[in-house]
Protein backbone atom coordinates (compact mmCIF):
# COMPACT_ATOMS: atom_id res chain seq x y z
CA UNK A 1 0.00 0.00 0.00
CA UNK A 2 2.73 2.43 1.03
CA UNK A 3 4.77 1.45 -2.01
CA UNK A 4 1.73 2.12 -4.16
CA UNK A 5 1.44 5.62 -2.69
CA UNK A 6 5.14 6.49 -2.89
CA UNK A 7 5.60 5.04 -6.37
CA UNK A 8 4.01 8.14 -7.88
CA UNK A 9 6.37 10.47 -5.99
CA UNK A 10 9.57 9.15 -7.57
CA UNK A 11 11.34 11.56 -9.88
CA UNK A 12 10.95 9.32 -12.90
CA UNK A 13 7.17 9.91 -13.04
CA UNK A 14 6.58 12.88 -15.29
CA UNK A 15 2.83 12.56 -15.90
CA UNK A 16 -0.39 13.22 -14.06
CA UNK A 17 -1.80 10.72 -11.56
CA UNK A 18 -4.70 9.99 -13.89
CA UNK A 19 -2.34 8.80 -16.61
CA UNK A 20 -0.43 6.58 -14.22
CA UNK A 21 -3.73 5.26 -12.91
CA UNK A 22 -2.72 5.76 -9.27
CA UNK A 23 -6.10 5.93 -7.55
CA UNK A 24 -4.75 7.26 -4.25
CA UNK A 25 -3.15 10.32 -5.81
CA UNK A 26 -6.13 10.86 -8.11
CA UNK A 27 -8.34 11.16 -5.03
CA UNK A 28 -5.82 13.43 -3.31
CA UNK A 29 -5.60 15.68 -6.36
CA UNK A 30 -9.39 15.81 -6.67
CA UNK A 31 -9.65 16.96 -3.07
CA UNK A 32 -6.88 19.54 -3.54
CA UNK A 33 -8.30 20.94 -6.76
CA UNK A 34 -11.94 21.04 -5.65
CA UNK A 35 -11.01 22.44 -2.24
CA UNK A 36 -8.78 25.03 -3.90
CA UNK A 37 -11.53 26.05 -6.30
CA UNK A 38 -14.03 26.41 -3.47
CA UNK A 39 -11.60 28.60 -1.53
CA UNK A 40 -10.93 30.61 -4.68
CA UNK A 41 -14.68 31.13 -5.12
CA UNK A 42 -14.94 32.42 -1.55
CA UNK A 43 -11.95 34.71 -2.06
CA UNK A 44 -13.37 35.89 -5.39
CA UNK A 45 -16.68 36.71 -3.72
CA UNK A 46 -14.92 38.99 -1.23
CA UNK A 47 -12.60 40.48 -3.84
CA UNK A 48 -15.48 41.24 -6.21
CA UNK A 49 -17.47 43.09 -3.56
CA UNK A 50 -14.41 45.01 -2.38
CA UNK A 51 -13.08 45.87 -5.85
CA UNK A 52 -16.53 46.86 -7.16
CA UNK A 53 -17.01 49.06 -4.11
CA UNK A 54 -13.68 50.77 -4.68
CA UNK A 55 -14.50 51.27 -8.37
CA UNK A 56 -17.62 53.08 -7.22
CA UNK A 57 -15.82 55.00 -4.46
CA UNK A 58 -17.45 53.06 -1.65
CA UNK A 59 -15.83 51.04 1.10
CA UNK A 60 -17.64 47.75 0.54
CA UNK A 61 -17.91 45.22 3.36
CA UNK A 62 -16.10 46.55 6.42
CA UNK A 63 -17.95 45.16 9.44
CA UNK A 64 -17.27 41.42 9.60
CA UNK A 65 -13.58 40.99 10.26
CA UNK A 66 -10.88 43.47 9.26
CA UNK A 67 -11.82 45.00 5.90
CA UNK A 68 -14.70 42.54 5.67
CA UNK A 69 -12.36 39.56 5.26
CA UNK A 70 -14.79 37.25 7.06
CA UNK A 71 -17.81 38.50 5.12
CA UNK A 72 -18.00 35.45 2.79
CA UNK A 73 -18.10 33.15 5.82
CA UNK A 74 -20.87 35.21 7.38
CA UNK A 75 -22.74 35.14 4.08
CA UNK A 76 -22.34 31.38 3.82
CA UNK A 77 -23.69 30.90 7.35
CA UNK A 78 -26.64 33.13 6.56
CA UNK A 79 -27.41 31.17 3.39
CA UNK A 80 -27.18 27.84 5.21
CA UNK A 81 -29.64 28.89 7.88
CA UNK A 82 -32.13 30.58 5.56
CA UNK A 83 -35.48 28.99 4.86
CA UNK A 84 -35.44 26.93 1.70
CA UNK A 85 -38.52 27.82 -0.29
CA UNK A 86 -39.87 25.73 -3.15
CA UNK A 87 -42.79 27.38 -4.97
CA UNK A 88 -45.95 25.28 -4.67
CA UNK A 89 -46.47 25.24 -8.45
CA UNK A 90 -42.87 24.26 -9.14
CA UNK A 91 -41.80 20.96 -10.61
CA UNK A 92 -40.11 19.65 -7.43
CA UNK A 93 -37.69 17.14 -8.93
CA UNK A 94 -36.41 19.36 -11.74
CA UNK A 95 -36.27 22.34 -9.39
CA UNK A 96 -34.14 20.26 -7.05
CA UNK A 97 -31.75 18.89 -9.68
CA UNK A 98 -31.10 22.11 -11.65
CA UNK A 99 -28.54 23.73 -9.28
CA UNK A 100 -26.77 20.40 -8.87
CA UNK A 101 -26.34 20.11 -12.65
CA UNK A 102 -24.80 23.56 -12.90
CA UNK A 103 -22.50 22.80 -9.97
CA UNK A 104 -21.44 19.38 -11.28
CA UNK A 105 -20.90 20.69 -14.82
CA UNK A 106 -18.62 23.49 -13.70
CA UNK A 107 -16.66 21.38 -11.22
CA UNK A 108 -16.22 18.37 -13.52
CA UNK A 109 -14.28 20.51 -16.01
CA UNK A 110 -11.45 20.83 -13.48
CA UNK A 111 -10.51 17.19 -14.10
CA UNK A 112 -8.39 18.24 -17.09
CA UNK A 113 -7.22 21.73 -16.06
CA UNK A 114 -3.40 21.58 -16.20
CA UNK A 115 -1.95 23.45 -13.24
CA UNK A 116 1.44 22.06 -14.21
CA UNK A 117 2.92 19.25 -16.32
CA UNK A 118 2.23 16.83 -13.45
CA UNK A 119 -0.28 18.90 -11.50
CA UNK A 120 -3.56 17.91 -13.08
CA UNK A 121 -6.03 15.23 -12.08
CA UNK A 122 -5.65 13.61 -15.46
CA UNK A 123 -4.78 14.44 -19.04
CA UNK A 124 -7.41 13.36 -21.52
CA UNK A 125 -6.72 12.96 -25.20
CA UNK A 126 -9.80 15.13 -25.83
CA UNK A 127 -9.03 17.59 -23.00
CA UNK A 128 -10.29 20.85 -24.50
CA UNK A 129 -13.28 19.14 -26.13
CA UNK A 130 -14.16 17.63 -22.77
CA UNK A 131 -14.00 21.03 -21.08
CA UNK A 132 -16.19 22.71 -23.70
CA UNK A 133 -18.64 19.82 -23.73
CA UNK A 134 -19.08 19.50 -20.01
CA UNK A 135 -19.31 23.25 -19.47
CA UNK A 136 -21.97 23.42 -22.20
CA UNK A 137 -24.09 21.11 -20.03
CA UNK A 138 -24.57 23.94 -17.55
CA UNK A 139 -27.03 25.47 -20.04
CA UNK A 140 -29.30 22.57 -19.17
CA UNK A 141 -29.21 23.53 -15.52
CA UNK A 142 -30.20 27.10 -16.39
CA UNK A 143 -33.05 25.98 -18.63
CA UNK A 144 -34.30 23.47 -16.06
CA UNK A 145 -34.18 26.03 -13.26
CA UNK A 146 -36.10 28.55 -15.31
CA UNK A 147 -38.77 26.10 -16.39
CA UNK A 148 -39.19 24.28 -13.08
CA UNK A 149 -39.77 27.51 -11.17
CA UNK A 150 -43.07 27.87 -13.08
CA UNK A 151 -42.90 31.63 -12.99
CA UNK A 152 -42.52 34.32 -15.62
CA UNK A 153 -39.22 36.00 -14.82
CA UNK A 154 -37.24 32.77 -14.48
CA UNK A 155 -38.71 31.42 -17.73
CA UNK A 156 -37.77 34.55 -19.68
CA UNK A 157 -34.35 34.54 -18.03
CA UNK A 158 -33.80 30.91 -18.95
CA UNK A 159 -34.89 31.50 -22.57
CA UNK A 160 -32.51 34.41 -22.91
CA UNK A 161 -29.73 32.54 -21.24
CA UNK A 162 -30.01 29.41 -23.34
CA UNK A 163 -30.16 31.46 -26.55
CA UNK A 164 -27.15 33.46 -25.47
CA UNK A 165 -25.06 30.51 -24.33
CA UNK A 166 -25.81 28.43 -27.41
CA UNK A 167 -24.96 31.36 -29.72
CA UNK A 168 -21.70 32.30 -28.06
CA UNK A 169 -20.60 28.69 -27.78
CA UNK A 170 -20.13 28.67 -31.57
CA UNK A 171 -17.81 31.68 -31.71
CA UNK A 172 -15.99 30.29 -28.68
CA UNK A 173 -15.55 26.90 -30.31
CA UNK A 174 -14.18 28.42 -33.53
CA UNK A 175 -11.66 30.52 -31.57
CA UNK A 176 -10.57 27.38 -29.71
CA UNK A 177 -10.21 25.47 -32.98
CA UNK A 178 -7.86 28.11 -34.39
CA UNK A 179 -5.67 27.70 -31.30
CA UNK A 180 -5.78 23.91 -31.60
CA UNK A 181 -4.80 24.29 -35.26
CA UNK A 182 -1.64 26.08 -34.16
CA UNK A 183 -0.54 23.05 -32.15
CA UNK A 184 -0.33 21.04 -35.38
CA UNK A 185 2.52 23.18 -36.73
CA UNK A 186 5.27 20.94 -35.37
CA UNK A 187 7.72 18.57 -36.94
CA UNK A 188 5.32 15.61 -36.88
CA UNK A 189 2.47 17.73 -38.24
CA UNK A 190 -0.10 16.38 -35.79
CA UNK A 191 -2.07 18.58 -33.45
CA UNK A 192 -3.51 17.72 -30.09
CA UNK A 193 -6.62 18.43 -28.05
CA UNK A 194 -5.04 17.53 -24.73
CA UNK A 195 -4.66 20.48 -22.37
CA UNK A 196 -1.14 19.50 -21.36
CA UNK A 197 -0.28 18.81 -25.00
CA UNK A 198 -1.39 22.32 -26.00
CA UNK A 199 0.90 23.95 -23.43
CA UNK A 200 3.74 21.66 -24.47
CA UNK A 201 3.18 22.72 -28.10
CA UNK A 202 3.60 26.37 -27.07
CA UNK A 203 6.74 25.37 -25.19
CA UNK A 204 8.10 23.57 -28.25
CA UNK A 205 7.29 26.45 -30.62
CA UNK A 206 8.79 29.02 -28.22
CA UNK A 207 5.77 31.30 -28.38
CA UNK A 208 2.49 31.84 -26.57
CA UNK A 209 -0.33 31.27 -29.03
CA UNK A 210 -1.46 34.80 -28.16
CA UNK A 211 1.48 36.13 -30.21
CA UNK A 212 1.60 33.38 -32.81
CA UNK A 213 0.85 34.58 -36.38
CA UNK A 214 0.39 38.08 -35.00
CA UNK A 215 -2.37 39.36 -34.99
CA UNK A 216 -4.34 36.15 -35.69
CA UNK A 217 -3.70 34.59 -32.30
CA UNK A 218 -4.56 37.84 -30.60
CA UNK A 219 -7.89 38.17 -32.46
CA UNK A 220 -8.85 34.58 -31.64
CA UNK A 221 -7.99 35.23 -28.02
CA UNK A 222 -10.09 38.41 -27.90
CA UNK A 223 -13.06 36.55 -29.42
CA UNK A 224 -12.69 33.85 -26.80
CA UNK A 225 -12.34 36.43 -24.04
CA UNK A 226 -15.61 38.09 -25.10
CA UNK A 227 -17.46 34.82 -25.66
CA UNK A 228 -16.39 33.41 -22.31
CA UNK A 229 -18.00 36.33 -20.49
CA UNK A 230 -21.24 35.69 -22.35
CA UNK A 231 -20.92 31.96 -21.62
CA UNK A 232 -20.70 32.55 -17.89
CA UNK A 233 -23.56 35.11 -17.93
CA UNK A 234 -21.46 37.88 -16.47
CA UNK A 235 -21.72 41.63 -16.99
CA UNK A 236 -21.93 43.20 -19.57
CA UNK A 237 -23.69 40.10 -20.95
CA UNK A 238 -25.66 39.27 -17.79
CA UNK A 239 -29.03 39.55 -19.51
CA UNK A 240 -30.35 36.28 -18.05
CA UNK A 241 -30.23 37.90 -14.64
CA UNK A 242 -30.76 41.54 -15.59
CA UNK A 243 -31.98 42.93 -12.28
CA UNK A 244 -33.82 45.88 -13.73
CA UNK A 245 -35.94 43.72 -16.03
CA UNK A 246 -36.10 40.19 -14.65
CA UNK A 247 -35.52 40.52 -10.88
CA UNK A 248 -32.81 37.85 -10.83
CA UNK A 249 -33.47 35.89 -14.02
CA UNK A 250 -33.49 32.13 -13.93
CA UNK A 251 -32.80 31.84 -10.20
CA UNK A 252 -35.47 34.28 -9.01
CA UNK A 253 -37.41 31.58 -7.16
CA UNK A 254 -34.37 30.04 -5.51
CA UNK A 255 -33.34 30.87 -1.98
CA UNK A 256 -30.88 29.84 0.68
CA UNK A 257 -28.55 26.95 0.01
CA UNK A 258 -29.83 26.22 -3.50
CA UNK A 259 -29.23 29.81 -4.56
CA UNK A 260 -25.70 29.63 -3.17
CA UNK A 261 -25.11 26.51 -5.29
CA UNK A 262 -25.92 28.62 -8.37
CA UNK A 263 -23.41 31.23 -7.27
CA UNK A 264 -20.77 28.58 -6.55
CA UNK A 265 -21.34 27.05 -9.98
CA UNK A 266 -21.16 30.42 -11.71
CA UNK A 267 -17.87 31.41 -10.10
CA UNK A 268 -16.39 27.94 -10.62
CA UNK A 269 -17.36 28.18 -14.30
CA UNK A 270 -15.69 31.60 -14.52
CA UNK A 271 -12.44 30.15 -13.19
CA UNK A 272 -12.77 27.15 -15.52
CA UNK A 273 -13.17 29.20 -18.73
CA UNK A 274 -10.38 31.53 -17.62
CA UNK A 275 -8.11 28.52 -17.26
CA UNK A 276 -9.05 27.44 -20.79
CA UNK A 277 -7.97 30.86 -22.04
CA UNK A 278 -4.73 30.69 -20.04
CA UNK A 279 -3.95 27.20 -21.32
CA UNK A 280 -4.69 27.93 -24.95
CA UNK A 281 -3.20 31.38 -25.43
CA UNK A 282 -1.14 32.40 -22.43
CA UNK A 283 1.25 29.50 -22.11
CA UNK A 284 -0.47 27.67 -19.25
CA UNK A 285 1.93 26.94 -16.45
CA UNK A 286 5.03 28.43 -18.13
CA UNK A 287 6.74 31.33 -16.44
CA UNK A 288 7.05 34.64 -18.35
CA UNK A 289 9.85 34.82 -20.94
CA UNK A 290 10.92 31.16 -20.78
CA UNK A 291 13.08 31.52 -23.89
CA UNK A 292 14.23 35.18 -23.72
CA UNK A 293 15.45 35.15 -20.14
CA UNK A 294 17.00 31.70 -19.95
CA UNK A 295 19.69 30.25 -17.74
CA UNK A 296 19.88 29.12 -14.14
CA UNK A 297 20.03 32.68 -12.80
CA UNK A 298 16.72 33.69 -14.34
CA UNK A 299 15.17 30.35 -13.34
CA UNK A 300 16.20 31.07 -9.77
CA UNK A 301 14.88 34.64 -9.93
CA UNK A 302 11.48 33.57 -11.27
CA UNK A 303 11.23 30.73 -8.78
CA UNK A 304 11.32 33.31 -5.96
CA UNK A 305 8.04 34.89 -7.11
CA UNK A 306 5.59 32.59 -5.23
CA UNK A 307 7.31 33.23 -1.91
CA UNK A 308 7.63 36.96 -2.59
CA UNK A 309 3.92 37.18 -3.44
CA UNK A 310 2.92 35.66 -0.13
CA UNK A 311 5.42 37.88 1.74
CA UNK A 312 3.90 40.86 -0.05
CA UNK A 313 0.39 39.84 1.03
CA UNK A 314 1.70 39.44 4.58
CA UNK A 315 3.24 42.93 4.38
CA UNK A 316 -0.14 44.33 3.28
CA UNK A 317 -1.74 42.62 6.28
CA UNK A 318 0.81 44.15 8.65
CA UNK A 319 0.28 47.61 7.15
CA UNK A 320 -3.42 47.02 7.81
CA UNK A 321 -2.60 46.07 11.40
CA UNK A 322 -0.60 49.27 11.85
CA UNK A 323 -3.46 51.35 10.44
CA UNK A 324 -6.17 49.73 12.58
CA UNK A 325 -7.94 52.15 14.92
CA UNK A 326 -6.40 51.94 18.39
CA UNK A 327 -9.71 51.38 20.13
CA UNK A 328 -10.36 48.40 22.43
CA UNK A 329 -13.35 47.51 20.21
CA UNK A 330 -10.97 46.66 17.36
CA UNK A 331 -8.51 44.63 19.45
CA UNK A 332 -9.76 41.18 18.36
CA UNK A 333 -9.81 42.21 14.72
CA UNK A 334 -6.27 43.60 14.93
CA UNK A 335 -4.95 40.43 16.52
CA UNK A 336 -6.78 38.33 13.94
CA UNK A 337 -5.37 40.33 11.04
CA UNK A 338 -1.86 40.09 12.50
CA UNK A 339 -2.31 36.33 12.84
CA UNK A 340 -3.54 36.06 9.23
CA UNK A 341 -0.52 38.08 8.10
CA UNK A 342 1.80 35.83 10.10
CA UNK A 343 0.28 32.71 8.48
CA UNK A 344 0.67 34.23 5.01
CA UNK A 345 4.30 35.17 5.80
CA UNK A 346 4.99 31.67 7.05
CA UNK A 347 3.56 30.17 3.85
CA UNK A 348 5.77 32.59 1.92
CA UNK A 349 8.86 31.42 3.80
CA UNK A 350 7.97 27.76 3.22
CA UNK A 351 7.65 28.50 -0.50
CA UNK A 352 11.29 29.64 -0.57
CA UNK A 353 12.50 26.13 0.33
CA UNK A 354 14.07 24.66 -2.86
CA UNK A 355 12.07 21.38 -3.08
CA UNK A 356 8.77 23.18 -2.50
CA UNK A 357 9.81 26.00 -4.82
CA UNK A 358 10.45 23.65 -7.73
CA UNK A 359 7.14 21.84 -7.34
CA UNK A 360 4.97 24.86 -6.72
CA UNK A 361 6.20 27.17 -9.51
CA UNK A 362 3.96 25.83 -12.28
CA UNK A 363 0.88 26.10 -10.12
CA UNK A 364 1.83 29.63 -9.10
CA UNK A 365 2.17 30.94 -12.65
CA UNK A 366 -1.01 29.24 -13.79
CA UNK A 367 -3.01 30.61 -10.88
CA UNK A 368 -1.48 34.06 -11.31
CA UNK A 369 -2.59 34.19 -14.95
CA UNK A 370 -6.08 32.97 -14.05
CA UNK A 371 -6.16 35.60 -11.31
CA UNK A 372 -5.62 38.34 -13.90
CA UNK A 373 -8.73 37.09 -15.73
CA UNK A 374 -10.75 37.03 -12.55
CA UNK A 375 -9.80 40.66 -11.91
CA UNK A 376 -10.78 41.50 -15.51
CA UNK A 377 -14.22 39.99 -14.87
CA UNK A 378 -14.72 42.44 -12.01
CA UNK A 379 -13.31 45.28 -14.06
CA UNK A 380 -15.73 44.61 -16.95
CA UNK A 381 -18.62 44.46 -14.54
CA UNK A 382 -17.69 47.84 -13.09
CA UNK A 383 -17.02 49.45 -16.47
CA UNK A 384 -19.45 48.35 -19.16
CA UNK A 385 -23.20 48.95 -19.28
CA UNK A 386 -25.39 45.93 -20.00
CA UNK A 387 -26.13 45.07 -23.63
CA UNK A 388 -29.65 44.96 -24.99
CA UNK A 389 -30.73 41.49 -26.07
CA UNK A 390 -30.81 42.21 -29.81
CA UNK A 391 -27.42 43.90 -29.55
CA UNK A 392 -26.09 40.84 -27.78
CA UNK A 393 -27.32 38.53 -30.53
CA UNK A 394 -25.99 40.89 -33.19
CA UNK A 395 -22.53 40.88 -31.63
CA UNK A 396 -22.54 37.12 -31.30
CA UNK A 397 -23.78 36.16 -34.75
CA UNK A 398 -22.81 39.07 -37.00
CA UNK A 399 -19.50 40.17 -35.50
CA UNK A 400 -17.80 37.42 -33.49
CA UNK A 401 -18.82 34.45 -35.64
CA UNK A 402 -17.62 35.83 -39.03
CA UNK A 403 -14.39 37.13 -37.52
CA UNK A 404 -13.76 33.79 -35.83
CA UNK A 405 -14.37 31.96 -39.10
CA UNK A 406 -12.04 34.35 -40.93
CA UNK A 407 -9.33 33.91 -38.31
CA UNK A 408 -9.68 30.14 -38.52
CA UNK A 409 -9.26 30.15 -42.32
CA UNK A 410 -6.40 32.67 -42.17
CA UNK A 411 -4.62 30.58 -39.53
CA UNK A 412 -4.96 27.48 -41.68
CA UNK A 413 -3.63 29.29 -44.77
CA UNK A 414 -0.74 30.85 -42.87
CA UNK A 415 0.07 27.49 -41.30
CA UNK A 416 0.24 25.84 -44.70
CA UNK A 417 2.40 28.63 -46.19
CA UNK A 418 4.95 28.78 -43.36
CA UNK B 1 -3.04 1.30 -17.30
CA UNK B 2 -5.59 -1.38 -16.44
CA UNK B 3 -9.31 -0.70 -16.61
CA UNK B 4 -11.04 -0.38 -13.23
CA UNK B 5 -14.22 -2.36 -12.51
CA UNK B 6 -15.12 -2.51 -16.18
CA UNK B 7 -17.98 -4.99 -15.96
CA UNK B 8 -19.69 -3.10 -13.19
CA UNK B 9 -19.45 0.19 -15.08
CA UNK B 10 -20.72 -1.36 -18.28
CA UNK B 11 -23.85 -2.75 -16.63
CA UNK B 12 -24.36 0.46 -14.65
CA UNK B 13 -24.13 2.68 -17.74
CA UNK B 14 -26.21 0.29 -19.81
CA UNK B 15 -28.89 0.31 -17.11
CA UNK B 16 -28.84 4.13 -16.99
CA UNK B 17 -29.17 4.33 -20.77
CA UNK B 18 -31.98 1.79 -21.06
CA UNK B 19 -34.00 2.95 -18.05
CA UNK B 20 -33.84 6.61 -19.05
CA UNK B 21 -34.69 5.56 -22.59
CA UNK B 22 -37.83 3.88 -21.22
CA UNK B 23 -38.61 7.01 -19.21
CA UNK B 24 -38.51 9.06 -22.42
CA UNK B 25 -41.54 7.24 -23.81
CA UNK B 26 -43.44 6.68 -20.55
CA UNK B 27 -43.35 10.19 -19.06
CA UNK B 28 -46.48 12.24 -19.73
CA UNK B 29 -44.65 15.52 -19.20
CA UNK B 30 -42.69 16.42 -22.34
CA UNK B 31 -39.95 18.24 -20.41
CA UNK B 32 -39.36 15.18 -18.25
CA UNK B 33 -39.09 13.09 -21.40
CA UNK B 34 -36.50 15.46 -22.83
CA UNK B 35 -34.48 15.36 -19.61
CA UNK B 36 -34.58 11.57 -19.58
CA UNK B 37 -33.39 11.61 -23.18
CA UNK B 38 -30.44 13.77 -22.14
CA UNK B 39 -29.56 11.28 -19.42
CA UNK B 40 -29.79 8.47 -21.94
CA UNK B 41 -27.48 10.32 -24.35
CA UNK B 42 -24.98 10.96 -21.56
CA UNK B 43 -25.03 7.25 -20.71
CA UNK B 44 -24.27 6.52 -24.35
CA UNK B 45 -21.38 8.99 -24.28
CA UNK B 46 -19.95 7.19 -21.26
CA UNK B 47 -20.29 3.86 -23.08
CA UNK B 48 -18.31 5.33 -25.99
CA UNK B 49 -15.62 6.28 -23.49
CA UNK B 50 -15.55 2.67 -22.30
CA UNK B 51 -15.00 1.60 -25.91
CA UNK B 52 -11.87 3.82 -25.97
CA UNK B 53 -13.52 6.30 -28.34
CA UNK B 54 -13.10 9.55 -26.39
CA UNK B 55 -13.60 11.83 -29.39
CA UNK B 56 -17.01 10.37 -30.24
CA UNK B 57 -17.97 10.65 -26.57
CA UNK B 58 -16.94 14.30 -26.43
CA UNK B 59 -18.78 15.16 -29.62
CA UNK B 60 -21.85 13.29 -28.36
CA UNK B 61 -21.89 15.43 -25.21
CA UNK B 62 -21.29 18.73 -27.03
CA UNK B 63 -23.70 18.18 -29.90
CA UNK B 64 -26.53 16.09 -28.49
CA UNK B 65 -26.62 16.76 -24.77
CA UNK B 66 -25.32 20.33 -24.90
CA UNK B 67 -26.64 21.60 -28.23
CA UNK B 68 -29.58 19.80 -29.76
CA UNK B 69 -31.32 18.87 -26.52
CA UNK B 70 -31.09 22.46 -25.28
CA UNK B 71 -32.91 23.57 -28.43
CA UNK B 72 -35.51 20.80 -27.86
CA UNK B 73 -36.06 21.98 -24.30
CA UNK B 74 -36.20 25.55 -25.55
CA UNK B 75 -39.21 24.69 -27.68
CA UNK B 76 -40.93 22.31 -25.25
CA UNK B 77 -40.69 24.85 -22.43
CA UNK B 78 -42.99 27.20 -24.32
CA UNK B 79 -45.70 24.55 -24.74
CA UNK B 80 -48.44 24.61 -22.15
CA UNK B 81 -47.81 21.43 -20.20
CA UNK B 82 -51.12 21.33 -18.28
CA UNK B 83 -53.21 21.14 -21.41
CA UNK B 84 -50.93 18.56 -22.97
CA UNK B 85 -51.11 16.24 -19.97
CA UNK B 86 -54.91 15.98 -20.19
CA UNK B 87 -54.85 15.03 -23.85
CA UNK B 88 -55.43 11.46 -24.98
CA UNK B 89 -52.79 9.80 -27.08
CA UNK B 90 -54.06 10.38 -30.58
CA UNK B 91 -52.10 8.08 -32.83
CA UNK B 92 -53.27 4.47 -32.92
CA UNK B 93 -50.29 2.92 -34.67
CA UNK B 94 -49.58 0.30 -32.02
CA UNK B 95 -49.63 -2.58 -34.55
CA UNK B 96 -46.78 -0.95 -36.47
CA UNK B 97 -45.01 -0.26 -33.19
CA UNK B 98 -45.20 -3.88 -32.07
CA UNK B 99 -44.00 -5.10 -35.48
CA UNK B 100 -41.03 -2.72 -35.41
CA UNK B 101 -40.16 -3.73 -31.87
CA UNK B 102 -40.34 -7.44 -32.74
CA UNK B 103 -38.15 -6.90 -35.81
CA UNK B 104 -35.54 -4.96 -33.81
CA UNK B 105 -35.69 -7.50 -30.99
CA UNK B 106 -35.21 -10.33 -33.46
CA UNK B 107 -32.19 -8.57 -34.86
CA UNK B 108 -30.71 -8.16 -31.37
CA UNK B 109 -31.33 -11.81 -30.52
CA UNK B 110 -29.74 -12.82 -33.80
CA UNK B 111 -26.66 -10.72 -33.13
CA UNK B 112 -26.47 -12.11 -29.59
CA UNK B 113 -26.66 -15.73 -30.78
CA UNK B 114 -24.38 -15.41 -33.79
CA UNK B 115 -22.26 -12.56 -32.37
CA UNK B 116 -19.22 -14.72 -31.63
CA UNK B 117 -18.97 -15.74 -35.26
CA UNK B 118 -19.72 -12.32 -36.73
CA UNK B 119 -17.28 -10.29 -34.64
CA UNK B 120 -13.86 -11.72 -33.91
CA UNK B 121 -12.72 -10.99 -30.38
CA UNK B 122 -12.17 -7.58 -28.79
CA UNK B 123 -10.15 -5.47 -31.20
CA UNK B 124 -8.94 -1.96 -30.60
CA UNK B 125 -8.68 -0.31 -34.03
CA UNK B 126 -6.87 2.76 -32.72
CA UNK B 127 -5.02 3.21 -29.47
CA UNK B 128 -6.77 5.62 -27.12
CA UNK B 129 -4.09 8.38 -27.12
CA UNK B 130 -4.19 8.81 -30.93
CA UNK B 131 -7.93 8.24 -31.37
CA UNK B 132 -8.72 11.83 -32.37
CA UNK B 133 -5.87 12.04 -34.86
CA UNK B 134 -6.93 8.75 -36.47
CA UNK B 135 -10.52 9.94 -36.85
CA UNK B 136 -9.26 13.14 -38.46
CA UNK B 137 -7.12 11.18 -40.91
CA UNK B 138 -10.08 8.99 -41.86
CA UNK B 139 -12.60 11.83 -42.17
CA UNK B 140 -10.41 14.30 -44.02
CA UNK B 141 -8.31 11.73 -45.86
CA UNK B 142 -9.91 8.44 -46.91
CA UNK B 143 -13.55 9.47 -46.69
CA UNK B 144 -13.26 13.16 -47.44
CA UNK B 145 -15.73 13.12 -50.34
CA UNK B 146 -18.48 11.40 -48.33
CA UNK B 147 -17.81 13.70 -45.40
CA UNK B 148 -18.10 16.83 -47.53
CA UNK B 149 -21.33 15.58 -49.12
CA UNK B 150 -22.79 15.00 -45.68
CA UNK B 151 -21.86 18.50 -44.55
CA UNK B 152 -23.31 19.96 -47.77
CA UNK B 153 -26.58 18.13 -47.09
CA UNK B 154 -26.70 19.59 -43.62
CA UNK B 155 -26.04 23.07 -45.01
CA UNK B 156 -28.89 22.69 -47.47
CA UNK B 157 -31.18 21.58 -44.64
CA UNK B 158 -30.18 24.62 -42.56
CA UNK B 159 -30.81 27.04 -45.42
CA UNK B 160 -34.13 25.35 -46.15
CA UNK B 161 -35.18 25.71 -42.52
CA UNK B 162 -34.30 29.40 -42.53
CA UNK B 163 -36.20 29.99 -45.78
CA UNK B 164 -39.29 28.19 -44.47
CA UNK B 165 -39.22 29.91 -41.07
CA UNK B 166 -38.74 33.48 -42.25
CA UNK B 167 -41.41 35.20 -44.28
CA UNK B 168 -39.15 38.00 -45.43
CA UNK B 169 -35.42 37.45 -45.81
Amino acid sequence: MLDYITSYLSDTVKVTPGQVGNVFWIVVYIFIVFGGVSVAVIAMNWLERKALAHFQIRLGPMRVGPHGLLQPIADALKLFTKEDIIPSAADKLVFWIAPLIILCASFTTYIVVPFGPTHAITDLNIGILFMLGVSSLSVLGVVMAGWASNSHYPLIGALRSSAQMVSYEIAMGLAVVSAVLMTSLNAAGTGTLSMIGIVRAQQAQHVWFLFKFFPLGLIAFVIFAIAMIAETNRAPFDLPEAESELTAGFHTEYSGLRWSLFMLGEYAAMIAVSSIAVTLWLGGWMRPFPNALTGDTWDAVFSLFPGLTFLGLAAICFVGVARMPKHPYFRVQTIGLAGFGAVLGLIGLVLFAPPVRDRIQDIYWFVAKVGVFMYLYIWYRATFPRYRFDQLMKVGWKVLLPIALGVLIATAVWGVLV
Amino acid sequence: MTPVATTFFFYFLAAVTVISGLLVITQRNAVHSALALILSLLGQAALYLMLYAPFVAGVQIILYAGGIMVLFLFVIMLVSIEQQQKEEQFNKLWVVGVLAAVALGGLFVGVYVKGKALFSGPVLPFSEPSNTQQIAVLLYGNYMFAFEIASLLLLVAIIGAVVMAKKRI
